[in-house]
């Protein structure tokens, strides 16, 4: 078994339109931009996509939205001091928006990938974000129903691999990857080191590899010490 | 006598926060204003800061020159890791809230009704860009609920309401409101006033907050 792409394009290359694609990276901790980039190049367009922010400035999820390649984003803060792409096609209509609560996004990712049909959450009971949901009270306590987001791919960032697919990631920039590589039909990590099976601590292993179809080293734009 | 109000500042407010969270505690500090509890914590004892994009342990902000685009708070500055930190990935993080673990949790407010509902995330106006993030996990994610907030918009309306206009954060979930001019317990019997500034009665801040208040001691 060998999981490892030579190329960020090979590794998107049957990325289809309409597709659904969850981003990694809370900020730009842990956005996996050089795979943008390639989806960018590779063309793909009417995608949906699932990230916690809707990018900044001119790019990663900013420079996709600005070549009016996506249609629907699920994201919980797009509004940022920077989010020009995302503002203006918003407020034209051309972009469709579901917004959810931070931790509501990651459990309905992680819900899609460990095969949870749906669950009851406290969180935004009573807001504007659960009208027209299906809400309960269970032990004296209002929750909302809410279900699972589940993607065509994943494109998250980790900093090392073995060609299992196995992953270990760094600091912050963790953060969506671990529960989006398991929501994802096929999961494509980008790494900054893909080492030898066996050099990973088994007992630090974040992703076990089973969660992840593609790897590809991709040279750190900053150094990781 | 004097009738001037002797209003806190940020940092007064911040340090009468920092004050009454015990040794021990795990504490979310909401961006903006509440950050600056952090710079007030006394030392010589354990608090133990969580941010929710994946890190407890949080510490200060680095020299510069020392900034690493990996580590990064929930306002996406940069931080440091203190001596025994963990990282985790959100479901976890958002688990320490929605579970009960965290202990504190500091928000800003737009506005806070008598009941303790919370809005701070949504000004309510029509041409206004939506965005929540973790707002309505943390307002519903900790034992305890605090309100870092100036008593009154820039207009000089309260922002303590007997119900929030603007769009909802979370239903009474917000125990306490420590502002620039007195400290307010939600409680089930009513909202109770304590800790006013030199300066200002019951009677006024009654008025100025045009809601019922119960005196505290």
């Amino acid at each position: 078994m060998n999981k490892i792409c030579h190329s960020l394009g090979e590794a998107v290359a049957d990325v289809p339109d309409g597709a659904s694609i969850m981003i990694g990276g809370f900020g730009d901790a842990g956005v996996p931009f050089e795979a943008i980039d390639a989806l960018i190049a590779q063309g793909a367009k009417e995608l949906t996509i699932i990230s916690n922010n809707a990018g900044t400035g001119d790019q990663g999820i900013a420079a996709l939205i600005g070549l009016g390649r996506v249609r629907k984003i699920v994201c919980s803060f797009p509004r940022q001091a920077d989010s020009k792409a995302f503002d203006e096609r918003y407020l034209s209509g051309e972009l469709t928006l579901e917004l959810v609560p931070q931790g509501n996004l990651a459990e309905r990712i992680r819900a899609a990938g460990a095969g949870i049909g749906a669950f009851f959450t406290p969180t935004g009971y009573g807001t504007l974000l659960a009208e027209g949901k299906e809400t309960r009270e269970i032990g004296g306590r209002n929750y909302v129903l809410e279900y699972p987001i589940a993607a065509d791919y994943a494109l998250i960032k980790a900093d090392r691999a073995d060609p299992l697919g196995n992953l270990v990631y760094r600091k912050t920039a963790r953060n969506f990857g671990p529960v989006m590589a398991t929501a994802a039909a096929c999961t494509i990590a980008q790494v900054a080191e893909v080492v030898a099976v066996g050099d990973l601590d088994p007992e630090a292993v974040v992703t076990p590899g089973i969660f992840v179809k593609r790897v590809v080293a991709v040279k750190p734009d900053h150094p990781r010490a | 006598m004097s009738d001037v109000i002797q209003r806190l500042t940020r940092k007064q407010i911040a340090a009468r926060i920092a004050a009454d969270i015990p040794d021990g505690s795990y504490v979310n500090l909401g961006i903006g204003a509440p950050t600056e509890v952090a710079n007030c914590l006394p030392s010589g004892i354990t608090i133990i800061l969580h941010t929710e994009n994946g890190l407890l342990g949080m510490g200060p902000t680095p020299p510069p020159g020392a900034e690493d685009p990996d580590l990064i708070n929930a306002g996406k500055q940069y931080v440091t890791a203190n001596p025994g930190a963990a990282y985790f990935h959100h479901a976890d993080s958002f688990a320490m809230m929605r579970g009960g673990h965290l202990d504190y949790c500091v928000l800003g407010a737009y506005q806070v009704s008598i009941t303790g509902d919370l809005a701070n995330w949504h000004t309510g106006a029509a041409d206004a860009i939506p965005a929540v993030g973790g707002a309505m996990d943390l307002a519903i994610g900790a034992k305890s609920v605090f309100v870092m907030m100036d008593l009154l918009t820039k207009a000089g309306k309260s922002k303590l309401v007997s119900r929030c206009t603007s769009p909802l954060t979370g239903i009474g979930c917000v125990k306490r409101v420590y502002t620039d001019h007195a400290i307010f317990d939600i409680t089930p019997q009513g909202t109770v006033a304590h800790d006013l500034v030199p300066g200002l009665t019951f009677e006024a801040l009654e008025k100025l907050c045009g809601v019922p208040l119960r005196r505290g001691t």
